[in-house]
């Protein structure tokens, strides 16, 4: 039962060769899909091409789904899946930075290496200022640990919040996904671009 | 449009790369994530140059506990490596290998590689703040439905949907 290397079916090492290949996977997947394109991820923010929002909800529902049925056959345990901690002010800051950084450099770290990996100088150019970041963030850590450690949480869940099961909740996710979908493709229609 | 440049069926695309999370979540009991990546390689480089600092620094103290065997040798890196492989292959099956500065033809590729490097240092930074970027907090975070995940996918998403407009000419 899942997951495997929790339950030490598969030993460490194992883990850090499949980590290699779902990393191929993810790499191809982002590539084909055409994230390795600066201007094809920010045409998400003027309605030229709506592609990062239909990837990244189908992909999200995906996985969702995925899990709650591998649950519902005893495939995967999921109180052992890893659910990101919640810490409210540095989501919400940490997210606007992230944002501005996103219109700014038109990518986002994992497209950037999609982009660089098939010769795009500028995902290159944003790597290198992505470890800037990094470095800036770690070496100044003591000006911003208390917004960092700020309204701690500790790990909610959506449906948790809602007081729904996970099951309605993933269906009112996919309910609003096929929502935005129709309103992406209306939005590519009404703002074409061919050439980019 | 041209044979080679021609991409995966968005919905196609989105469902196979579910299946790629999902099996991250099968076998390691995790997500996909990337900016972890970048944070081990900064604290490996760090640890390198300057050892007596690095076991100094409160960040670099704090997320060391999270790495056993040194930073190197965690998940993250491996996936990433990973990512650059397979983003070539894809590119190489595809024709679309090829070194270029990717703009808008109203900028210059100066002005573009000056955001990306702008761009680049805001996202590296807000991915420390907001403990994960759009790999590994919004698209993981949303799989796992973490609140904090939806949190930072609508904040991201929010802010550059509401500064589109003054950053136009970059890219339409």
């Amino acid at each position: 039962m899942g997951p495997l290397v929790v339950n030490e079916i598969i030993s460490p090492m194992t883990n850090l060769m499949l980590a290699f290949l779902i990393g191929i996977g993810f790499g191809f997947v982002l590539e084909s899909s055409g994230f390795s394109s600066s201007r094809k991820l920010a045409g998400m923010f003027y309605g030229y091409d709506t592609t990062v929002l239909k990837v990244f909800f189908t992909a999200a529902i995906t996985a969702m789904l995925g899990m709650l049925f591998f649950s519902l056959f005893g495939w995967l345990d999921l109180s052992m899946i890893y659910i990101n901690p919640t810490f409210m002010s540095s989501a919400i800051v940490g997210g606007i930075v992230m944002g501005v950084g996103f219109i700014m450099g038109g990518f986002c770290p994992g497209t950037a290496f999609c982009g660089a990996a098939i010769g795009k100088i500028d995902a290159l150019v944003f790597i290198g200022g992505l470890f800037l970041g990094v470095l800036l963030f770690t070496e100044a850590y003591p000006l911003w640990e208390k917004l960092y450690k700020a309204n701690n949480m500790g790990s909610p869940t959506m449906n948790e919040v809602l007081g729904v099961s996970r099951g309605l909740f993933a269906l009112g996710l996919i309910l609003i996904a096929l929502a935005m979908f129709w309103v992406a493709e209306w939005a590519e229609k009404k703002f074409p671009r061919e050439e980019y | 449009m041209d044979r080679s440049k021609k991409y995966w069926n968005p919905y196609l695309g989105g469902v196979l790369l579910g299946l790629v999370l999902l099996a991250a979540f099968f076998f390691s009991g995790r997500g996909l994530g990337a900016s972890g990546a970048i944070k081990s390689v900064t604290s490996a480089a760090v640890e390198t140059i300057a050892p007596g600092y690095a076991a100094n620094a409160q960040y670099y103290v704090e997320s060391k506990g999270s790495h056993e065997g040194g930073p190197l040798k965690n998940w993250l890196v491996f996936e990433m490596l990973g990512v650059l492989v397979g983003g070539f292959l894809s590119g190489a099956i595809s024709g679309r290998l090829k070194f270029k500065v990717e703009h808008s033809p109203k900028i210059t590729s100066r002005r573009r590689l000056i955001f990306a490097l702008m761009g680049g240092v805001l996202f590296g930074f807000g991915s420390q703040l907001g403990r994960g970027c759009t790999s590994g907090s919004a698209l993981t975070g949303m799989a796992v439905m973490s609140v904090g995940g939806f949190v930072t996918m609508a904040f991201i998403f929010g802010t550059a949907f509401a500064l589109a407009y003054f950053f136009r000419k970059n890219w339409i």
